[in-house]
């Protein structure tokens, strides 16, 4: 595993000229590139003028200590991603567990034992580097705001009960779509096509969270709690529909095949939370909500309206909004009928 | 006891790469002189924090190349510090010789 290990950019930070010379020398040897800090002071102005992958950082130092150093990287959100891995002498235990506490990645006693040395740090660099990957990937599916606290609780939002708006949508007939053309004009269509319902999405404060074929599932209101996430979502399918008119122009125009979409959105409880592995995590909704908002979605074909909501959804909606209602319907599974309206464009 | 324990040496040679040992050393022998002035300034000063932040660096330096007697002598020079007693008697010369010793045998350790 560790001949595997990339190289990183680390910064040894330490006021004492032969720790900084043997961590640097054993590191470079390990194939990393290093720099070093002889102070608190010196290290942010190195952090913040480069990038580093890693920082190793001396707890004891004149001027600026490394609590100091470690609590002003913490609150610095373009420094607070970098893990910083303590290292200190054996008596300081108590201080080294402060540090952990803040937010330290790590720590290595003083003197550094060489095989603890790669190890730990190439530890932390694979972490981040599937924290980094993890981040650009969230950062494709939700807003910044989402990522950013997603990444700060570290993907560790155990499962729990939130009140959100769950969003299904679906592509009119589309397996006869795909059957009728040309394989890459279907990916082009569906890159394009999704690329433009996740700029709605996203732009009204939602988290885009499956995508299968030429379906999507979106949740507005969780992971971050937002009240008007009914709004939110409402707004979201509105954009989507009118993005997909200008979309259909530039189909017609290049001669190709124009689609239709149906919107379901239903809103109460759901239960949210991580699901997958260290290496793969999904943000994940389940509960009777999803079911619902799924069933919503599957009947805007025979409503023949393309976006259509449940009760709990529409009385958290802003008299703009104009909906009309559809009346009860009984859903295949459900014991109750449900009331479902039709939002007007 | 010896100077340095030569298992602890062996270690930091094999960590830093023996061909960078001698500026491990070189380093050692240039900066442990200093501190121990910057320890007998502060202690004239008595300035604490600044005793016991050099007997700290002494120490883990000492530690680092396995001079075992010379790291117990600034152990217990930085923990007088830290419980703010400078009543240290000669410790301070019994620590200077101790580095003499040290400084003989690693320069005969360079490669």
């Amino acid at each position: 595993m560790t001949s595997k290990q990339e190289p990183g950019r680390l910064l040894v930070v330490d006021d004492n000229k032969v720790n900084r010379i043997l961590l640097a020398r054993g590191l470079e040897g390990y194939g990393h590139k290093v720099e070093t800090a002889e102070n608190g002071k010196q290290a942010l102005e190195k952090l913040r003028s480069d990038s580093f992958d890693l920082v190793l950082l001396d707890i004891e130092m004149p001027e600026m200590n490394g609590y100091q150093v470690l609590e002003t990287c913490l609150q610095d959100s373009e420094l607070r991603h970098i893990p910083i891995i303590m290292t200190s002498s054996l008596d300081e235990i108590d201080s080294v567990v402060k540090c952990v506490e803040l937010g330290a990645e790590d720590y290595l006693n003083k003197p550094v034992n060489p095989v603890l040395l790669r190890a730990r740090v190439n530890a932390s660099l694979e972490k981040k580097r599937l924290r980094d990957e993890q981040r650009k990937l969230f950062r494709t599916f939700a807003t910044k705001e989402v990522a950013d606290e997603l990444l700060k609780t570290g993907f560790s939002l155990g499962g729990k009960f939130v009140n959100a708006s769950v969003m299904f949508a679906d592509i009119r007939s589309f397996t006869s779509i795909g059957e009728k053309q040309d394989p890459t004009d279907t990916i082009e269509l569906l890159n394009n096509y999704f690329a433009l319902m996740f700029e709605a999405i996203i732009g009204n404060n939602g988290t885009v969270n499956q995508l299968e074929g030429d379906g999507l599932m979106a949740i507005f209101g969780a992971p971050i709690y937002h009240e008007d996430h009914r709004k939110h979502a409402v707004r979201a399918a509105l954009e989507m529909i009118e993005l997909l008119k200008g979309f259909n122009v530039e189909q017609a125009a290049r001669g190709k095949v124009q689609i239709k979409i149906g919107i379901g959105i239903a809103t109460g409880k759901v239960i949210a939370g991580f699901t997958g592995t260290q290496h793969r995590a999904t943000y994940t909704c389940v509960g009777d909500t999803v079911n619902l908002a799924a069933r919503i979605e599957n009947h805007t074909k025979e409503a023949q309206q393309p976006i259509l909501i449940d009760q709990y959804t529409s009385e958290g909606l802003p008299i703009d909004i104009e909906i009309e209602a559809l009346g009860p319907i009984l859903f295949k599974g459900k014991q109750q009928p449900i009331h479902i309206f039709a939002v007007k464009q | 006891m010896p100077v340095i324990d030569k298992a602890t040496f062996e270690e930091l040679k094999q960590m830093s790469g023996a061909e960078f040992i001698n500026e491990l050393i070189d380093a050692f022998l240039e900066d442990t002189p200093n501190m121990i002035s910057q320890m007998q300034t502060a202690l004239a000063a008595k300035d604490v924090e600044s005793f016991r932040r050099n007997a700290h660096s002494l120490k883990s330096n000492a530690n680092t190349f396995g001079a075992t007697e010379l790291g117990a002598l600034a152990k217990e020079l930085e923990l007088m510090g830290r419980e703010n007693n400078l009543d240290i008697g000669n410790r301070l010369e019994v620590l200077n010789e101790a580095f003499g010793k040290v400084a003989e045998e690693l320069k005969g350790m360079r490669v």
